[in-house]
């Protein structure tokens, strides 16, 4: 057995090794190193060391959208899980008609972000209307049309996985909690929640780090308006790249900065919650 | 464990190896950007050399072909048949790629980074100029060079012509002359004739008017007229924007320029910014939309209130025409441009604004063969009866080459407008706008519009972002 996977390892896994290098490694690189130039077109690129890094922790829109995403990544991460883990509770009760609710709920998953942000964007703006204000008004409706967007794409999808994990919960440890004589409450956090910490791991994993990245979403709803104050960080990065000539190394070096802090926090939070795992 | 660290092993090592390869891209660029200062030196005997050397690889496999990345989402279809119809006269193939409205720059940006670059693509003007003049060719000695009519309409590095406008087009203020005429006849009308709106004080005084009595004005103008206000909605959704943060903006940077004689500047001083807020102000309130929901309206809402009769006055330009009249309730009788009057002195005579934005680019990275092909294809487009119909008649476009002059002329009342203004001896204003430092400014000034009309913000952040805005940005992308 040992042998065999040995044998055909580069049959299985040099073709999904090579797309990797080449849709990842290789970008990855070369936007690393093109941060460090300055360029037009990315095979054009005249090496300049760090004055983009130097002009990017000194633009202030980005300061702005860092904490303004960080903001909008805590509410969604708590909102989704919570409610995700709440909808998976009530799905696996037996009620009826389960099945067909996890696919209502699951299926805003599988509409594109911008189709999703313009769709929504209709919809807050026509409620909005009637109280004569738009999106676009503040900062703070288009936080919180955000919020509503991607709670409606995403709870279905870690409603899912919190199912799985809860299904994966034997039935003689609730059973012989409530023999006992543990109460709901009691089942729910010494119990339940303890066994599924694997799928809190991962849906936290996820939706932080969707947070984090999120783009089309606040692209279509509001583009950054009014004054770039509902600019999230990946859309930062994008308005840099385009708005100004000469900027696009600027650009580059704060996608570099950006995926350090995600990649910081991810691995931090994976630590953090995985010490929280217990073995059955 | 070992396998993992060869995989590692490997992964670096075509890492490296890419390092590498970007490094050679970039000794080479400036190696590039030498010899374009050579050549815009103009020395013939260097010229001559650069071209041999260009031609030295790919020339001898076979004929060339153009690629075109198109800027005019709304001629899409006309170019792609253009292109075709060339195609079947002379058998070079021509590709024509449109960029969606509005990813001009990030499109182009991405094609040219391609060994199948773009031949031919377009620049905006000036600044747009900046970030691509190395890849321009010297257009001095092409044909199309020899039928422009002037060079106000080529973009110049030193003595190189990087740039050459095919298209010349006029805005201004688009009125609905059969809604004004009929005002003008009402009792009580602030002017007995269009002719009379020639300055800021009487266009306010009629659309406060107009705005203060719709149902009459719509009465006296006929059935098909239920005005909602005197202006089209100002739209500040992306699709609009550019109509104030640009074209608007436009008017108080050409007074500035005017007063000090100069054509661009580092910094400016925003001397006809209280101009720019009255009529800024009088799109917002005589409007057909409350000021506040004016963020989310389009560039369509913004056409179809005037083009459907509930507006009588559209800030736009000759290349709205067609959507216009596709609408299906207007026709060329009720169409009329008068200038954008914004309360400068001595406006009475000022006439509407003239320019361009899309100047023709040929990559001077192509192949030999490919830029022959593009060359000729250029000369065909503007010589060929096939090619001026296409431009004239079916794109609709006045241009400023001469081979035009017999006859191919759009069937456009608002490029007539334009002409009659000339005609009148207006001063027509020049597309100043062109030499706005960067994106950035413009996005600002309008973000900063947007906040004022809305009433999130105030006067004074427009101001900033006008003044401090265009110095930032100027030492931003000139450093």
């Amino acid at each position: 057995m040992d042998k065999a996977i040995k044998r055909y390892f580069p049959l299985f896994a040099l073709p999904t090794l090579v797309a990797f290098t080449i849709g990842f490694i290789v970008p990855f690189a070369m936007g690393i190193y093109l941060s460090f130039c300055k360029f037009t077109t990315v095979t054009d690129a005249k090496f300049v060391g760090l004055s983009n890094y130097a002009k990017a922790f000194t633009d202030g829109t980005f300061g702005h959208s860092l904490w303004y995403t960080a903001l909008f990544t805590i509410v969604s991460v708590l909102l989704i899980n919570v409610l995700a883990f709440a909808i998976a509770m009530l799905l696996t009760k037996g009620i009826r008609g389960t099945n067909m609710f996890r696919t209502v709920f699951f299926m805003p998953n599988l509409i594109g972000g911008i189709v999703l942000g313009y769709i929504w964007q209709l919809i807050l703006n026509g409620i909005l209307a009637n109280f004569g204000r738009t999106l676009v008004y503040s900062a703070t409706y288009g936080f919180w049309g955000l919020v509503i967007l991607m709670c409606w794409q995403q709870i279905g999808y870690m409603m899912i996985i919190y199912i799985a994990g809860i299904q994966n919960i034997p039935g003689e440890l609730i059973e012989a909690a409530k023999i006992d004589g543990a109460t709901a409450p009691q089942v729910l956090t010494n119990v339940t929640l303890p066994m599924v910490m694997p799928s809190i791991t991962v849906c936290t994993f996820l939706t932080l780090t969707n947070g984090f990245k999120l783009f089309d979403q606040n692209l279509a709803l509001t583009n950054g308006a009014p004054s770039d104050m509902s600019q999230m960080m990946a859309l930062n990065i994008y308005d840099t790249f385009y708005t100004r000539q000469g900027f696009e190394g600027v650009g580059q070096a704060k996608a570099v900065v950006f995926f350090i802090i995600v990649a910081v926090i991810a691995v931090g939070q994976n630590v953090l919650t995985r010490s929280k795992e217990v073995q059955q | 464990m070992k396998k993992k660290s060869v995989a590692t092993l490997l992964l670096l090592s075509m890492a490296a190896s890419l390092f590498a390869g970007c490094g050679n891209g970039g000794n080479d660029s400036a190696a590039d950007a030498n010899k374009t200062d050579s050549a815009s030196n103009a020395a013939p005997s260097t010229e001559a050399a650069d071209t041999g050397d260009d031609a030295a690889a790919p020339a001898a496999s076979g004929d060339g072909a153009v690629y075109y990345l198109n800027f005019k989402p709304e001629q899409d279809q006309q170019w792609q048949d253009l292109a075709k119809a060339y195609t079947d006269e002379t058998g070079v193939p021509v590709t024509v790629v449109t960029a969606a409205s509005g990813t001009y720059e990030s499109t182009l940006k991405s094609e040219m980074a391609k060994t199948e670059a773009p031949t031919l693509f377009q620049v905006n003007g000036p600044v747009g100029l900046a970030s691509w003049k190395d890849y321009c060719l010297d257009l001095k000695d092409t044909d199309l060079y020899s039928h422009v009519k002037s060079d106000d309409f080529v973009l110049k590095d030193g003595d190189a012509v990087q740039g050459i406008a095919y298209v010349i087009e006029t805005y201004g203020l688009i009125y609905n002359k059969t809604v004004l005429d009929a005002y003008c006849k009402m009792d009580g009308a602030k002017v007995d004739s269009i002719d009379k709106i020639n300055n800021f004080a009487t266009l306010k005084e009629v659309a406060d008017d107009i705005q203060s009595r719709l149902a009459e004005v719509s009465e006296a103008a006929g059935p098909d007229y239920n005005l909602a206000g005197a202006f089209s909605s100002a739209g500040m959704d992306s699709s609009s924007d550019w109509r104030f943060k640009t074209h608007l903006a436009n008017l108080p940077i050409y007074y500035e320029y005017k007063d000090k004689g100069i054509g661009e500047t580092d910094a400016i001083e925003g001397t006809y910014l209280d101009q720019y807020k009255q009529i800024f102000d009088l799109y917002i309130n005589d409007a057909t939309c409350e000021p506040a929901m004016i963020a989310t309206k389009t560039g369509d809402d913004s056409t179809a209130e005037f083009a459907l009769g509930e507006a009588v006055f559209y800030q736009n330009g000759t290349w709205a025409y067609q959507n216009i009249i596709d609408a299906g309730l207007l026709t060329d009788d009720d169409l009329g441009m008068m200038p954008i009057y914004i309360g400068a002195p001595g406006e009475e005579n000022q006439g509407l604004c003239t320019g361009s934005e899309n100047y023709w680019c040929i990559n001077k990275n192509a192949s030999e063969a490919d830029i022959k092909a593009t060359e000729d294809f250029l000369n065909w487009v503007v010589t060929s009866d096939t090619g001026r119909d296409s431009i004239a008649n079916q794109m609709g476009f006045v241009t400023p080459f001469d081979t035009f002059d017999d006859g191919y002329t759009p069937a456009n009342v608002l490029v007539d407008a334009s002409n009659a203004s000339i005609d009148a001896g207006q001063t027509q204003v020049s597309w100043n706008f062109s030499t706005i430092p960067s994106e950035g400014w413009k996005d600002g000034v309008g973000a900063a519009l947007t906040e004022y009309a809305q009433g999130t913000g105030e006067w004074d952040a427009v101001k900033t972002a006008f003044i401090d805005g265009w110095k930032t940005e100027y030492e931003a992308t000139h450093n």
